[in-house]
């Protein structure tokens, strides 16, 4: 429709929300239609846009978050009024943790009964409060066009999140003059604290180059901000080896030299003994989240720490930083990297190697096989398999760390996860999203026997959409990380974690999808070609080990170098140390 | 300890409970927040008074600029300023016992905005503690206060010294000495008139 662009075009309310995302570049969304937003249902079918019908709400919102972090695009998710929005507020919650930028639209009852509990109302601006980067209530159709195009710009702006815009029934009904230019929104105020003085820089520089054991902490702003290229310079240059949060994980390629891996709870231990050995760390977009410093007291003690972020409510929330740079990162890289000059070699690059030891040690595919099937089999073999070039989306709990420690990822935006909530049922409409926005892109989504069970009708919208994507179960019979956490913790008294599952292959088959169940370590392999080679969907129902847990671990609270170790006599070793 | 922030914000349904929302996600607890219109059409002037770790202020002013109607915030603790609050007093008085409480709103500058047959209005403006000691002084010499409202604190930054009656009153170096600064105020009301 593009006429409609022109101004002064008498639309209604409908219309204008497809031809303002239109306008905006849309092509694709996520969404489930009811009664408060059936106006803009009706409308649709005008416009170029694809809408992917999913089995819940909270699948749009995921599959949105998912198309988003693959994409780089701002993810759009729409339901109706009432059990529809709410059903949106987890996935709203998951990608405001993980800064990832959203357009959930909501169908409302009329204006005219607003506040009365009509039928299907809730007052979901309000529910969403704080769990969006902002919300809106429109109630006017000539307001539907400025909305939205501010909602988009929001979105992305900054530190990126979800903006909720919830239209009145009435509104969506309503006429009213059209003019997408006309409704172009003021340029976004950047956050006045923002700000990378140049004595900052320079004082950062000179602590880059008068550290002797430096760590780069990489986090999400890599990818988000497009940084690989600046980080990359810094990290050579300097010879500075580079720890991922895993949400950074893909930030920096994990072929590198330099690259060393996850920090953290579930990061190797080389790589958490760096940390702790560090005279220097440079946080470049992350956050110093709980679960990457162990107990703050004994986080890095020696270190003195530089911290590159978007948001200054970041700066000195949970680690105390001696210089903070508050800006995009590429660009605070930038105006770094011309007071560095290249160093040659490092002794700390090599102590760091060493503590990482032999590669071909630690290489699990050189294990003689015993028989068992672990979970690292799988997401080592799954690597191989796709050269650490697929986009994995994964879901939350045991598969999830492995996934981490065992895909070494190559590229930005190809692992997607729910790093700040941990949304268990995340994984499956997140992959769906991802295929959406990256259809010439290999993708796997890794879940676990409990959290796909969460999510699994979306495996109808998959057979719907005849989207080509490989799922991969990561069956335990358990809540593996409950499980282990009981293990650990509450001396083995596995209550409720033990899980009952359909037979997920025959589950795939009643939608259409083949699948396959691998029970040795000699079928994985096929079994991922199979998967691969097939165009279209295919599951596969991996039985691995039961009672296998996530190692190194440092319990909640405990420092970062208290790390509970595989014990020896098992078949998996996380270091060459351990061999 | 207690932070002090002025904010202008964008005057629109909600924006009062998207900063109050912001402190409560914070875990931090609001003492005072006075709200009205600001000289600038279409936005209000908020005074938030907190209590909070010294250290919070940056994270609690750079989060209140996340909010995206919020257009300005001043941590006013680092700078001088004016700070008041209007308080209204209601007080069980009879035409008998009235007349020392009409002594003691002489005292405290405070003024009687209503008399009824057993009770009276009390209005008083200026610092907290001005009005603590009014309060202070009704309850100590046992008359029954029967209702109290307050606006909160109210702040603003200090000009740069350009006041003239500033100048005048050569007060530089007393900005923090409550009555001299009462003194200022009423003058520079006077001069208005
Ligand atoms: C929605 C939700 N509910 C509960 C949890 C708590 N939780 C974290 S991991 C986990 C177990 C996940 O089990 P499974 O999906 O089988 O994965 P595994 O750990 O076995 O790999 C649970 C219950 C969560 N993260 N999300
Ligand atoms: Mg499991």
């Amino acid at each position: 429709m593009g006429e409609t662009k022109t101004a002064g075009t008498r639309l209604t309310g409908s219309e204008i929300l497809w031809a303002t995302l239109e306008g905006e570049g849309v092509r694709e969304v996520f969404g489930y239609p009811g009664g408060a937003i059936l106006p803009a249902y009706d409308a649709l079918r005008k416009f170029p846009i694809r809408h992917i019908l999913v089995r819940h709400e909270q699948g749009a919102t995921h599959m949105a978050d998912g198309y988003a972090r693959a994409s780089g695009k701002v993810g759009v998710a729409i339901g109706t009024s009432g059990p529809g929005a709410t059903n949106m507020v987890t996935g709203i919650a998951t990608a405001m943790i993980d800064s990832v930028p959203l357009l959930c639209i909501t169908g409302q009852v009329s204006s005219k009964v607003l506040g009365t509990d009509a039928f299907q109302e809730v007052d979901i601006t309000g529910i969403t409060l704080p769990v969006t980067k902002h919300n809106y209530l429109v109630t006017r159709a000539e307001d539907i066009a400025p909305v939205i195009r501010e909602a988009l710009m929001i979105a992305k702006a900054g530190r990126p999140g979800p903006v909720l815009v919830d239209i009145t029934k009435d509104a969506q009904q309503a006429s009213a003059d059209f003019d997408f230019a006309a409704a172009a929104p003021r340029p976004h105020r950047p956050h006045p604290m923002l700000r990378a003085e140049s004595e900052s820089v320079l004082k950062a520089a000179e602590m880059i180059r008068a550290a002797k054991k430096p760590v780069i902490l990489a986090g999400h702003g890599v990818i988000r901000s497009g940084a690989r290229e600046q980080l990359t310079a810094l990290a050579e240059r300097m010879q500075i080896p580079v720890a991922s949060t895993l949400l950074g994980l893909g930030g920096f390629p994990a072929s590198h030299p330099l690259s060393l891996g996850m920090m953290g709870m579930h990061g190797e231990a080389w790589v958490n003994h760096a940390i702790q050995n560090a005279d220097l760390l440079i946080a470049c977009g992350m956050r110093f989240d709980d679960r990457v410093t162990g107990s703050l007291a004994t986080y890095a003690v020696n270190a003195k720490k530089i911290h590159i972020e978007i948001d200054p409510a970041e700066i000195n929330k949970n680690v105390k930083v001696d210089v903070a740079l508050i800006g995009d990162l590429a660009e605070v890289l930038e105006s770094v990297l011309p007071h560095l000059s290249a160093r040659k070699s490092s002794a700390w690059v090599k102590e760091v190697n060493a503590m990482k030891g032999e590669c071909a040690v630690r290489d699990i595919q050189n294990l003689p096989d015993t028989g068992h099937l672990y979970a690292a089999h799988v997401m080592h073999d799954l690597w191989r398999a796709t050269n650490g070039k697929a986009i994995v989306a994964t879901d939350v709990g045991q598969h999830q760390m492995w996934e981490a420690q065992y895909y070494k990822h190559e590229d930005p935006r190809t692992l997607i996860t729910s790093g700040g909530l941990g949304t268990m049922g995340f994984a499956l409409p997140a992959g769906i999203g991802a295929k959406v926005a990256r259809p010439e892109k290999e993708v796997w989504v890794i879940a676990g026997d409990g959290g796909f069970q969460m999510t699994s009708p979306e495996l109808s919208t998959i057979a719907q959409e005849n989207l080509d994507i490989n799922i991969a179960i990561v069956n335990n019979g358990y809540l593996g990380m409950v499980r282990q956490w009981q293990e650990f913790f509450y001396d083995k008294n596995y209550e409720s974690s033990p899980i009952l599952s359909p037979d997920f292959v025959k589950l795939a088959e009643a939608h259409g999808i083949p699948g396959a169940t691998v029970r040795t370590r000699a079928e994985v392999l096929p079994a991922v070609q199979a998967s691969r080679e097939r165009k279209g969907p295919f599951v596969i129902n991996f039985l691995v080990e039961k009672e296998d847990s996530v190692y190194p671990m440092i319990p909640a609270g405990k420092a970062l170098h208290e790390m509970i170790r595989r014990p020896g006599h098992n078949p998996l070793i996380e270091t060459a140390q351990d061999a | 300890m207690l932070h002090t922030f002025v904010a202008l914000v964008e005057d629109k349904p909600g924006v009062l409970t998207r900063v109050a929302s912001l402190f409560r996600r914070l875990n931090i607890n609001i003492v005072s927040l006075t709200v009205g219109r600001s000289e600038k059409q279409g936005t209000s002037r908020m005074t938030i008074v907190s209590e909070a770790s010294p250290t919070a202020g940056h994270r609690i002013m750079a989060s209140l600029y996340k909010l995206e109607n919020v257009l300005q915030v001043d941590d006013i603790g680092q700078y001088s300023s004016v700070s008041r609050e209007l308080a209204l007093i209601k007080v069980a008085a009879t035409p008998q016992t009235r007349s020392h409480i009409f002594e003691l709103a002489e005292v405290f500058r405070a003024r009687i905005v209503d008399l009824a047959p057993e009770s009276l209005m009390i209005e008083i403006t200026g610092v907290e503690s001005k009005i603590e000691g009014l309060l202070q002084v009704l309850n100590e010499s046992e008359d029954r206060i029967l209702e109290v409202s307050r606006t909160g604190r109210m702040v603003m930054r200090r000009g740069e010294h350009t006041s003239r009656v500033l100048d005048a009153m050569r007060v530089a170096g007393v900005e923090t000495k409550d009555e001299a600064e009462e003194e200022i105020v009423e003058i520079a009301a006077e001069e208005q008139v």
